[in-house]
């Protein structure tokens, strides 16, 4: 059976994509799962890979050529196989009774029969994927994305022209953060591959049942109390869609610079910068505070158990966010490394759409670049950001005496209807606390 | 539990309720002294005599409408018509009539009669005796129209019918006469209205009734070897429709395929169709296929007639579509 190649979301907002290089020929043989093109999404650069085996018959863009997400870009099919209908572009898909139908002799003056004068058209095929802009998928896969949280853009739909059904909102749930990667040809995602299978060899497979979203290990749930929501609704009203207020807190960098110091002092391996020390300082802030490691889903709040650290990171073509996972458990030499890491491959573009969705909370800093302080865009569905400007010496009044001190000056920007002025000043104390005195990190 | 065909099955019904209310009689084609076209009735000419078991001319409007006065004056008839297909030249009786006396007299006459015959295609009966009539009937305010599937349900549902002080159409099969099933020898009655779960399943809903259930389960059976489960409701009765039963089941199970022996075109699967998207849109992870004859004249030619009739694969095929495996 033919293989349609169809351009595919292979990030959270891809729209289009621009088919940078085809890696396979017309005529080529294709294995499921074979990677047939580079794909640059709005974010970096994707492989697309077979739904299906076969002969790649069929190229229907060039390389360089952008095509929006769902549109036919390619066909997979047996040599000898007829591929006009699919060609066709606006040819449906046949139904089973269809199918059924061409393939039985007996079944053709039956056809003659149904177009008799009584016939009238049979059940009307799925349509092609013709508007692409839109997220198709099914009721209860709409649904139960809402529940969990997922966009449904972020999610791969894998029925027909694209439909995103309850198994790939399953395998999305149960790998996250959404990545294109539980496509039919990863094997290795647990829900996707009884589903994908028989499509691939014609066998017949157990429906997938995939678990539920695991959410109460890492997460709960809390449904908004009637004050919550009057707060909600009250300060949405007043500021916009994210009711956003600032707090600013300078710190006294004393204790940082002098440990930066000795570190250095110990080795090249224990170098590390101001900003992997402040970042580990807010990942163990957020694990003592979750009600500021939280994400605003409308009808509920999400409070994490789970600290994963969005990190802005400037690149030529604008702002991204990698996510640093679980960064309250990892000591400074691995948030130093892993940081750098995905840094520099954000700046190449190459990262992954798994490494930059799912932050629980983010850290902007532009102290590089001398700014004294700043107040950062939070960056939704999360409820805060951190703003942290430049380490600078400042006179502090000490004991009867000025006395210059490096000083850092941090804003958290909150979304106030998660997050009150209290349990913002409580949390930006504990970051106070800890920068100041870092051996508590040790702890 | 005794195992008796549905035949017998219905013969017991009718017995029972002959002899527990004299008011209850048969009429109708070769229905005393030949013991019944499709022998349902054997025995009951010589059980209950020729007041109550009545053979009548090849004139259904007329015999419908007999049974229409006998019921305005207090009898309780049953009207049998050899097969629906013949039943045509009685609607008038049974839409015009029966269905609405008691709207149009205010309330004064109930109508307490049942009409019923076998339903549907049996085999090279040719397009004008290889009809299902339910969505034709089902449309009508006023009627309620029952189609059992096992001798089971046909036993406790005729015994509902009789009972009930509306007109009932009840719809039979030719091929199911011969089936078997268990029925208890204790007195049951099935209310009218109530569908069944005949399987359990979580993977897909196939919805049905009549003689489909049987495909319906056949198909469930065969897909159970590939891991598919399928729940396979029963709605016994296509008016009123047990929506309750559908909803629950669609809910569980995100899908549903309608199995139905008639055309496609304003069919019983079109309703069940609007129940599911009205009360479980938020819970379909497929749009809702159906199963049912192709839209021609049934035709007459062996192989023909098993290609344009609903069967086994086409229901499976309708099945891996909804599950997004075909």
């Amino acid at each position: 059976m033919a293989t349609k190649v169809m351009m595919e979301a292979l990030s959270p907002t891809m729209e289009e994509g621009r088919l940078a290089k085809w890696l396979k020929a017309e005529g080529d043989t294709i294995a499921n799962g074979d990677v047939l093109a580079e794909v640059e999404t709005d974010k970096a650069i994707m492989e697309l890979v077979a739904r299906g085996a076969g002969v790649l018959r069929k190229r229907l863009i060039g390389d360089d050529s952008t095509a929006p997400v769902g549109q036919l870009i390619g066909v997979i099919a047996e040599a000898d196989e007829d591929i006009s209908a699919l060609l066709g572009g606006a040819a449906p898909e046949a139904t089973p009774d269809a199918k059924a139908d061409a393939a039985s002799e007996a079944s053709a003056p039956v056809e003659a029969a149904a177009a008799a004068p009584t016939a009238a058209p049979a059940a009307p095929a799925a349509a092609p994927a013709e508007d692409s802009g839109r997220v198709k998928a099914s009721p209860l896969a709409r649904r139960m994305a809402t529940e969990q949280g997922l966009s449904l853009s972020q999610v791969q739909g894998t029925g027909p022209g694209g439909r995103v059904v309850r198994r790939d909102v399953e395998a999305a749930a149960s790998n996250p953060p959404a990545a294109p990667a539980p496509r039919p040809a990863a094997s290795t995602a647990p829900t996707a591959a009884p589903a994908s299978a028989p499509r691939a060899t014609g066998k017949p497979a157990a429906i997938p049942v995939a678990p539920a979203m695991e959410i109460d290990g890492d997460a709960r749930d809390v449904p908004l109390t009637q004050m919550r929501k009057t707060i909600a609704r009250r300060l949405a009203e007043s500021i916009g869609p994210v009711p956003t207020f600032y707090l600013t807190a300078e710190i006294d960098m004393t204790a940082v610079v002098a440990l930066r110091e000795q570190m250095a002092a110990s080795g090249d391996a224990f170098k590390v910068s101001v900003n992997d020390v402040i970042m580990k300082a807010v990942a163990m802030a957020l694990a003592k505070h979750p009600e500021c490691n939280a994400h605003w889903l409308g009808d509920t709040i999400r409070y994490h158990a789970r600290v994963h650290l969005g990190m802005a990171v400037a690149t030529d073509d604008g702002l991204i966010v990698p996510v640093i996972r679980d960064a309250d458990r990892k000591g400074l030499g691995a948030i130093g490394r892993e940081g750098k890491e995905l840094a520099g491959r954000a700046r190449e573009r190459k990262l992954k759409p798994e490494e930059y969705t799912g932050s629980t909370f983010s850290v902007s800093n532009l102290g590089m670049f001398g700014i004294d302080q700043f107040t950062a865009i939070i960056n939704p569905p999360e409820a805060a950001i951190l703003a942290v400007g430049a380490t600078e010496t400042r006179p502090v009044w000490e004991n009867g005496a000025f006395v210059p001190k490096p000083r850092m000056r941090v804003t958290l920007s909150c979304d106030h209807r998660v997050i009150d002025g209290a349990v913002g000043a409580r949390f930006l104390q504990t970051v106070r606390h800890l920068l100041e005195h870092p051996y508590l990190m040790l702890y | 539990m005794p195992v008796i065909t549905y035949r017998e099955a219905l013969n017991q019904a009718l017995r029972e309720e002959m002899a527990r209310d004299d008011r209850v009689f048969l009429m109708g084609e070769e229905v005393a002294v030949y013991q019944g076209a499709y022998k349902v009735s054997k025995g009951l000419l010589q059980e209950f005599g020729e007041m109550r078991v009545v053979d009548t001319p090849i004139t259904e409007l007329g015999f419908a409408g007999v049974g229409v006065g006998a019921a305005m004056v207090g009898l309780r008839p049953i009207i049998e018509f050899m097969t629906w297909n013949f039943a045509l030249l009685a609607l008038d009786q049974v839409v015009n009539a029966a269905a609405k006396m008691l709207y149009m007299t205010s309330g004064q006459f109930n109508m307490p009669m049942v009409f019923r015959g076998p339903n549907g295609a049996a085999l090279q009966l040719a397009a004008q005796h290889s009809q299902a009539w339910e969505s034709w009937l089902a449309h009508i305010p006023g009627l309620k129209v029952v189609v059992p599937a096992t001798p089971y349900d046909a036993k406790g549902l005729l015994k509902a019918a009789i009972r009930d002080d509306n007109p009932v159409c009840f719809l039979e099969g030719e091929m199911l006469y011969n089936t078997k099933g268990e029925v208890p020898e204790e007195e049951y009655v099935i209310p009218i209205g109530k569908a069944e779960v005949k399987r359990e399943g979580d993977h897909v809903t196939l919805i049905s009734h009549g003689k489909m259930v049987l495909t319906a389960l056949q198909a469930a059976d065969t897909l159970a070897k590939e891991g598919i489960r399928c729940e396979v409701l029963d709605l016994r009765t296509v008016r009123p429709m047990d929506v309750e039963a559908i909803t629950a089941s669609v809910r569980k199970t995100n899908r549903a395929v309608v199995v139905e022996e008639g055309w496609e075109v304003c069919g019983v699967g079109a309703q069940v169709v609007d129940y599911v998207q009205r009360t479980c849109f938020d819970y379909l992870d497929a749009p809702v296929l159906r199963v049912h004859q192709v839209d021609a004249p049934m035709p007459y030619a062996k192989n023909l007639e098993k290609a344009a009739k609903p069967d086994v694969p086409k229901t499976i095929a309708a099945v891996k579509q909804v599950l997004y495996l075909d």
